[in-house]
Parts: structure tokens; sequence; C-alpha cells
């Protein structure tokens, strides 16, 4: 029995839990909880206020099911709503508990200064605290902002207030203003003029404690003429449970700027039968707000139990360019709606949408994408492109395109194919010496190379081997 | 010996049809064999068993090669074995670089021999340096394995990696088709830059054309699942000349 469950379990390397005292608040979710949060976190009333309007607009709401997706019923009474590792109170960067160090250490996120990776800043966020960020002065020496949205907060309340929510408001649906009563820890990022973040600045998302939600918020505002490469990864230990995570991000980039905003998401995606495994539904969104302005989203999508995900641009500038790069796996029981909006309202605006679908076991994959153009978006420009590959006969593959076009002037294109891994091409490959899973590994590489390719060198190598190791066990 | 072939028998997994029925073939190094038979006959499905492709299943017989139970070894250890079969419709692997694709080929073969993976640049040398056996064009590097390559180019990229694993027996099935006369010159004459006192080939095709570049020691006939006729190279003139009717009447049909 201990071989069965080492097989497979064997495939989510990161499913550890790190023993350490968390510091908890009641389960459920109450005005009282929401004011607890604000409390905790010495926030401003404002804050408070912008909490509290949410929470009773939630309240209001019902969970959307117009997903492809079945989704177990959620009991929010029963989520802890804030979960943070006790020692993280003072937060002195060097001060940081052994344990947690450890932790990230394991999940190959050095902080400690000698073992930092040089090009790359951090901030690891564990349940809802971020524990540390580095390389923080040699951004400030640029003028950069790089720090847990809770600093931000305390630090420059003025930048926060300006742009919190203004990408991604609290009515925008169920999970959003959810997100915007909760919320606890996450990432802020200031580029201001004319500067070009000269390393990528990244942040990693780890749920810890047994029975919590994390509901993280990022905010990364690239004024004009500067640009920035973010890279996002995340993950959480094997539990039969459940576990929500419902993030927001939003993304302001003004004139002439541009902001490349890459995920690496290996939450747990659940045992073989379908057992355990995070809920991710996150609202991702870029205003294109500057002329000539540019946002890319690459998402390379592996884990998670359920994914509600649809990263977007709003092409509010004239001749802003917004982008989607996406690969999305789905193994066992796995299920994911993924795709984006394009919305085109300035003149000459284009976008370009890339998604790679890989259903394995008895897996749903869907593709859900909008583009839209407005009526006075004169030269808007589209391209999408939806592949979806099938290991199996098991599994299914979906594309949902919708299109709304309200100018003449616009040129969209959408191509879409499904394909398998035939026998033959494995049977190649092993002709050559190459074993069953490595052929897979191959070929499922070479059909997601294009998005694969547009992520950070260093993340690359990482995206493909993830790609192996969630279909280990597909084929044969 | 390096091949024995004992009273193979082999089905279709799908339909249970039985293809070949009591295959005897023996092939020592620094041999050429070619087999020959009219469509239908086995011979790639002869081929296809021998490297273990999955739609197949033995159902009798054994074969023993390189002193090894053959049946028993996974498609890719037969390959780390020494055993290369060119393919008659060699596949696609849209977005595999050619590089990336034979450095894990040539990689695993290393590692089954328990020797160390070769470097990027040593590897990138080999390449250039085998891609001339078939007067290949070093731009195949970065091209994606097969995917719109010509004909002549798919089969010419089998040599190719047939010269880069070196094996101990190639099977090249109807490595002829579909090629033009220099096409047909090119890859012959990559064959014989091979060929050595220690390595075989078993020749699958259905003319005599390329026996005059790639000469035989031994001409077979395979007809219904089973090798009906061998003598020495005459054989394929023969047959080129008078067809297989005359094999049928031998046989009393």
């Amino acid at each position: 029995m201990d071989i069965v469950d080492k097989v497979t379990n064997e495939d989510y390397k990161y499913g550890f839990e790190t023993q350490i005292e968390t510091e908890l608040f009641p389960k459920g979710i109450s005005e009282d909880i929401v004011r607890m949060i604000s409390k905790k976190k010495n926030e401003p009333e404002w804050m408070l206020e912008f909490r509290l309007e949410a929470f009773r607009y939630w309240k209001t709401q019902e969970m959307p099911h117009w997903a492809h997706l079945s989704i177990p019923e959620i009991d929010y009474q029963d989520i802890y709503y804030y979960a943070a590792p006790k020692s993280e109170s003072s937060k002195n960067p060097d001060d940081v508990d052994p344990e947690l160090l450890k932790t990230f250490d394991k999940l190959g996120i050095p902080l400690s200064e000698q073992k930092m990776l040089s090009g790359m800043a951090v901030d690891a966020v564990m349940d809802s605290v971020s524990v540390k960020t580095t390389q923080q002065e040699a951004l400030a020496e640029l003028g950069i902002i790089f720090c847990s949205i809770g600093e931000a907060i305390k630090n420059y309340p003025e930048l926060v207030k300006k742009y919190l929510g203004t990408v991604v408001n609290y009515t925008d649906n169920f999970f959003a203003a959810l997100n915007s009563a909760v919320f606890s820890d996450g990432t802020f990022v200031y580029i201001p003029k004319g500067v070009r973040c000269p390393m990528e600045l990244s942040t990693y998302f780890r749920i810890n404690a047994k029975g919590s939600g994390q509901f993280e918020r990022t905010l990364i505002v690239v004024d004009d003429d500067s640009y920035v490469s973010y890279l996002e990864g995340c993950s959480a230990p094997m539990r039969d449970e459940n576990q929500l995570h419902a993030a927001i991000v939003e993304l302001v980039a003004l004139e002439n700027s541009e902001i490349k905003y890459s995920t690496v998401q290996n939450w747990y995606p659940g045992d073989k039968e379908g057992k355990g495994g995070i809920y991710n539904f996150v609202t991702k969104r870029a205003l294109c707000k500057g002329t000539n302005s540019k946002v890319s989203w690459t998402q390379v999508e592996t884990g998670s139990a359920i994914t509600w995900k649809y990263p977007s641009c709003v092409l509010m500038g004239d001749n802003s360019v917004g982008e989607f790069y996406s690969v999305a796996v789905t193994n066992n029981f796995q299920q994911a709606d993924t795709g984006t909006k394009m919305i085109h309202i300035g003149k000459n605006t284009r976008s370009r949408i890339v998604s790679k679908g890989i259903s394995a076991g008895q897996s749903q994959n869907s593709y859900r994408g909008l583009v839209k153009v407005t009526a006075n978006a004169e030269n808007a420009r589209n391209f999408s492109q939806c592949d979806s590959l099938l290991l199996g006969d098991r599994c299914g593959a979906h594309t949902f395109p919708y299109m709304e076009i309200n100018n003449e002037t616009a040129v969209v294109e959408h191509e879409a194919t499904t394909s398998k891994i035939s026998e033959d091409q494995v049977f190649y490959c092993n002709q050559r010496g190459i074993k069953t899973e490595d052929a897979i590994g191959l070929i499922v590489g070479g059909y997601a190379k294009e998005v694969i390719n547009k992520l950070p060198m260093e993340f690359a190598v990482e995206a493909k081997n993830l790609l192996s190791v969630s279909l280990e066990g597909s084929v044969g | 010996m390096l091949l024995e072939i004992k009273d193979l028998h082999a089905i279709i997994k799908s339909n249970g049809k039985e293809i070949l029925k009591g295959i005897n073939l023996t092939v020592n190094s620094g041999e050429v064999h070619a087999i020959m038979g009219p469509n239908g006959s086995g011979k790639s499905t002869l081929s296809s068993v021998l490297a273990g492709h999955p739609a197949y299943e033995v159902t009798g017989g054994e074969v023993i090669f390189n002193g090894k139970n053959l049946l028993e070894l996974s498609p890719e250890d037969r390959s780390h074995e020494g055993l290369f079969l060119s393919f008659q419709y060699p596949v696609e692997i849209p977005g595999v670089s050619m590089t990336n694709f034979m450095r894990a080929a040539v990689n695993e073969h290393r590692a089954y021999k328990g020797e160390e993976a070769l470097s990027a640049s040593e590897f990138l040398k080999l390449m250039k340096s085998r891609s001339e056996y078939v007067e290949l064009d070093s731009k195949l590097a970065g091209r994606a394995v097969n995917e719109g390559f010509s004909g002549g180019e798919k089969k010419r990229n089998e040599i190719f990696q047939m010269a880069m694993l070196e094996p101990k027996l190639s099977i090249l099935d109807e490595t002829d088709s579909g090629l033009d006369i220099d096409a047909l010159r090119i890859v012959a004459g990559g064959v014989n830059k091979l060929k050595n006192a220690d390595n075989a080939s078993i020749v699958i095709t259905h003319y005599q054309r390329l026996l005059d570049y790639i000469v035989p020691d031994f001409v077979h006939i395979l007809y219904k699942g089973k090798i009906v006729k061998t003598a020495g190279k005459e054989l394929a003139l023969e047959l080129e000349e008078k067809g297989y009717d005359w094999i049928k009447k031998e046989l009393g049909e």
C-alpha cells in the first residue's frame, strides 16, 4: 500500500507541510472578521471601508456557474480567512524563522542573502502574510517600489488609493468581491517613469495552513516609458480537503510602458482519484491605459483541482498591445476553464492570443475567450489561436470563443486545432532509444514551445519539466 | 550470429489477424539481407514486430538478437542494444527540433552503455559530421523532426539518424519508396558508408533498383507471412523480370 501511495503521490514534489505554529482567526466570514483582518494589518480607515463595501456587496451575490466546470458546494463559513506563521510578527529581514527559510529553500526559492538568485527579486508569501521580500534596497535606488501590498498600504497610501480596484472593481464578480473584502497579502510594484527594471520581480505564493483560503492581491503600476518583467509561482501541501485560492491581480501600464507577467501555476491538483486540490478562482486583468503601452500575459497552468481564470487586457490607450500566451495542462480529474478577454477601446490596438490546452486522464480542459471591439476602436487587430492536445480518450477539450465586434475596421482572426499524441509518434521516439515518458515530455514541449519561449529563461526549463511531470503516467 | 528469428508468429492486436506465420531468418555481422515480396506479404509487419511496435502481438517463436531475447526487451532497449529501424513513413513531431530529439536519443544510448552525456559542443560537432553522410543541410538541426520535410529529406533524415546511433542491425523499410534517382543514390551512399564487418542490414524493398546501390548477400522472398525462397542477389533480378507469379506457381497456387 505504501508503494502505491508513493508512486501515485510522487508526481507532486511540493506537497510537504511546514511544521510551524500558525495564528488563525476563527473560521468563517463576517463583518467582524473583515474588521479583524484590517486591524491585524494596522490599516487606515479608508482601507477598512474599501473592504466593508466589498463585503456587503459580496453578501448579495451568488457563486457563478456559467463556466464549464462542476464545482462542489463551497461552505464559505468553513474557511479560515486569516492564517499567518506566528514568528512573522517582527518581519525583520534578518530575522525570518529558519523553518520558513527552509520551506522556501525546498521550493527552490532561496531567500537568504548568500543564496539569493542574482537578477531576481522575490516576495515570499505564506498563507496570509509576506514573510520576506528580497533585493528591496537595490531596487529602491532606482525608485522602484517592490513590497508586500500590506506595506504599500502603510507606506505609499496615495499610490495604492489611486490604483487599487480601478482595474478589477469589487463588483466585477463574486470572487473579486470576496477577495476585496478579505484579501491578506500579495505584492505591490511601482516602476517610476523612464525606468527599465533591471531584474525579474517575482512572488512565490505558498499555502500551508490547513483549512485556510488564500486571498492575495497584487497591484503592479508601470509609469511612462518603463518596463518590468514579473513572475508568479505557487504551490501547496497535498491534502484531502479542497482549499480555496481567490486572488486579484491588477496591472496598470501607462504611456509607452510594458509589463510582462508570467505565471507558473502549480497548486496541488488533487490525487489520482480527484480527491483534494486547490480551487483556483482568480481574476487577473491589465489596463493598458497609456498610448503605446503593452501587456503580455504568459501562463503555464499545471496545478489546481479546478481553475477559473481569464487574464485579460483592456486596451484603452491608442496603439496599445495585449498578448496572452497560455499552456494549460489537466490530468486525472482536474478541470480548467481558462482563457482571456481582449477589450479593444483605443485606436489601432492589437491583441494576440495563443492558447495551448493539454488534456489527459479524465480531465476537462476549456478555453474561453472574448475579443471585444468597441465602436470607437478604429483599426483593431486580433489574432487568436487555440490548440488542444488530447492524451487518451477519456478526457475533454472544449473551446468557447466569443466575439463582439462593433467597428467595421476591425480584423479578427481565429484558428483552432485539436490533435492527439499518436502511438506512432511515441513509438518513433522509443525506436530511437527515448523512453515513453521522455518522449511525451519532448512532444508536449514541442507543442507548447511557442508559449514556453515567452517565459524568462530560468523558468522555461522548470516549466518544461513541470509539463512532463504533470503528465506522468497519462499514456500507456 | 547477430540475429536469429525462429518460427516467428505475430498478429494485429486490434483484429487478431495473423500476419507473420512462422518466419525463420538468420543474419550475421557483415551481411546485407534483402527482403522482397508482394504487397501485404508482411514485410513491414516484420520490421515493426522486430522493433516492438505496440500494435502487434507476438504469438509464437523466438528472436535472439546479440545474444539476448529480443522479444523481452522494451522498444527503447531494442534500440539501445543496436537495432535501428528506418521507417517507411517517418512521423512528424511538431515543435521538437532535430537537435533536441537526437540529443535525447544519443544521450539515452550513452547512458545505457554507462557513458556520460555529450556536451553541447561535442554533440553539435557529431551532428555536423554525420549529416554529411547523407548531404543533409546544416539548417536541419533547427527544424522540427520531419515537419515540412520533403519525401526525400525524410528518408535522408532516417539514414542520418542511423549514422548518429551507429546500430548493429539496421532495418531499412522501403527506404527507396518515393525517392528520385539522385536521392536514392545519396541515401544508398550513406548506408554503404556506414557498413562494416561488425554490423548488418535488412533491406526491405519492392524494387531491384535499390539493390543496384546496396548490394545484398542474400535475397529472401516473403509471401503470406513466410519466407518462401532464399537465394543470392540474382534472385532480385529474376523477380524484376518475372514478377511474383512464378513464385506462386512454384508454391503450387
